[in-house]
């Protein structure tokens, strides 16, 4: 594992670089070592935001240093790579996949010579993690999913994707927490709610949670709404 | 209860506090306001506390009917304020009565004005602000720009109308229509060729008008990376000049996404965002390298200027 780079970024954030790629291993690391971090509640750092293979925190220039910050991150860094925290929530989302929810399960099963049910066996087996959130407030992007339902976007993004699709792009699962324009292949739908600006937190994913998918009926669907 | 009824919205009006802190890591945008020394000295001039939620015009200002009696203030660009069709200043404590009718006209100088009431809009509080976030819809007045109709509340004018007071001249910000950003290079300068970070450097950069709270699209010198290598999406905060494959360049502003995955190739200074808010398109650019110890001293200049308006009024309105 290469020694993480350190980067100032303007003049109130500073980067920690792991290696540039996108794997479980590298991501682990992120959320470890942002945890660890925050656990120390230093005077100063205002945010953190997790990315696939990097971590950037926005602190107050007043309060602390980049120096400082650095500092005490190759501290941490040491101990998180004797340690890598692996405990982690998981979260099951129960989808109903194909259909009318899922207008591109025909495709992606057709893509990579499956049946439909073929898909969702394996797009529900497998355990995600939440590598990030962005594009949208919300928006979880989720890996890896498995090569053999690996399926790239769309040519043309749809003008309106409905809040709660679930979307594969290449190696990547995400679900849209708003309606949106998009372009991933949506294979299925989730009632969860995925973003509520007056929950608290207000996005249903963590950084760094567990997800597992959860075939679901729409006749499952119906009893849900009916409780 | 007391009220405010926008007639006409204007070109873009949202209801904006300082933004929000701590949820970027969920992709919400800071939001917020775009010139903060205004929104602060409007607040100061009605006796608000500093961060309470303010109306943000832009360009083109709202026509709005007040229609209890208050005090308001008006800072930030100069967008021909009138009370009742009586042309009023900005910079200063103004007097509304009942059925008044707040308009603005022409364009004159800046791009953002921004109008304070006396005890603050009534907006409830999602994720610690009032700010509107127009992407996601949520927050300020149902999540989208003002609409001609909408009926604002305004919080009871506690205790005795504050005296007029008025920001000394030597305060009022000037703006022009050039600006000189101060940037630090990177996170993702090694991507760039160094013709393109010199003519990053050196270039005059125009703001498009396709430019908006999420970010300037800046025309100019085409700004190229070293081959096609791809970068992974990472963390973007406001201030971020990235660029896409086109190779304009886009200055990434308070409502922004979080993240993505173009190269950026400087960041700038929190005194020059503050600054740019008030940049309107066609406006120029030229951006300017500077040392990390020279940023330090220009954010606690810039602290120290809006401390100077805070102690400079509290003096006024002890007289």
């Amino acid at each position: 594992m290469p020694i993480p780079r350190y980067q100032p970024v303007g003049d109130r954030a500073l980067l920690v670089e792991f290696e540039k790629k996108i794997s479980q291993e590298v991501n682990a690391r992120v959320h470890s070592l942002n945890e660890t971090l925050l656990q120390e509640k230093l005077d100063g750092v205002e945010e953190t935001v997790p990315t696939y293979c990097s971590l950037l925190i926005y602190f107050d220039p007043l309060k602390t240093s980049y120096e400082y910050l650095v500092y005490i991150l190759q501290d941490l860094q040491a101990e998180n790579f004797r340690n890598v925290r692996t405990q982690r929530r998981t979260v099951t989302i129960p989808v109903v996949y194909g259909g009318s929810y899922g207008p591109d399960l025909d495709y992606i099963a057709k893509h990579n010579n499956l049946t439909e049910k073929e898909v969702i066996y394996i797009h529900s087996k497998k355990t995600y993690t939440v590598y990030m959130i962005g594009f949208l407030a919300g928006f979880p992007y989720l890996g890896e999913v498995p090569e053999e339902i690996a399926t790239p976007r769309l040519k043309t993004p749809r003008l309106k994707v409905s809040a709660g699709s679930v979307g594969i792009a290449d190696r990547q699962t995400g679900l849209y927490p708003c309606d949106s324009p998009g372009g991933w292949r949506i294979l299925g739908w989730t009632p969860l709610t995925i973003f509520k600006p007056s929950r608290n937190p207000p996005a249903l994913l963590n950084p760094g949670d567990q997800v597992h998918f959860k075939p679901i009926t729409q006749g499952d669907l119906e009893t849900l709404h009916r409780k | 209860m007391r009220l405010l009824k926008v007639l006409k919205p204007g070109f873009s009006t949202t209801i904006q506090d300082y933004g929000r802190v701590g949820y970027q890591k969920y992709g919400v945008p800071v939001s917020g306001v775009m010139d903060p020394v205004s929104f602060f000295t409007a607040n100061l001039l009605v006796g608000n506390h500093m961060n309470e939620a303010c109306l943000e015009a832009t360009v083109l200002g709202p026509k709005l009917r007040f229609l209890n009696e208050t005090q308001i203030a008006i800072t930030g660009a100069d967008l021909s304020p009138s009370i009742n069709h009586d042309d009023v200043c900005n910079w200063r404590t103004l007097q509304v009565h009942k059925n008044d009718l707040l308009s603005f006209g022409h364009s004159r100088s800046g791009c953002r004005a921004y109008v304070a009431v006396k005890g603050g809009l009534s907006i409830p509080i999602l994720m610690g602000s009032r700010s509107t976030c127009i992407r996601a819809g949520f927050g300020g007045h149902q999540g989208r720009p003002l609409k001609a109709g909408d009926v604002l509340k305004f919080n009871a004018n506690s205790g005795k109308p504050i005296p007029i007071l008025k920001l000394p001249e030597s305060l009022i910000p000037e703006y022009t229509s050039k600006h000189e950003a101060d940037i630090i290079l990177g996170p993702q300068d090694d991507y760039f060729t160094k013709e393109s970070i010199s003519k990053f450097l050196t270039g005059t950069f125009t703001i498009s008008m396709d430019s908006d709270r999420m970010g300037y699209r800046l025309e100019g010198e085409i700004i190229k990376y070293k081959n096609d290598q791809r970068m992974i999406s990472d963390a973007i905060p406001v201030g971020a000049v990235q660029v896409p494959e086109s190779g304009k360049p886009i200055l990434m502003m308070r409502d922004a996404q979080t993240t993505g995955g173009y190269p950026k190739i400087a960041v700038v200074s929190t005194p020059t965002i503050a600054q740019l808010g008030q940049a309107k398109p066609n406006d120029e650019i030229t951006f300017q390298q500077v040392s990390p110890i020279r940023a330090q001293q220009s954010i606690r200049e810039y602290l120290k200027s809006i401390n100077g308006i805070k102690h400079t009024l509290k003096k006024l309105s002890s007289y």
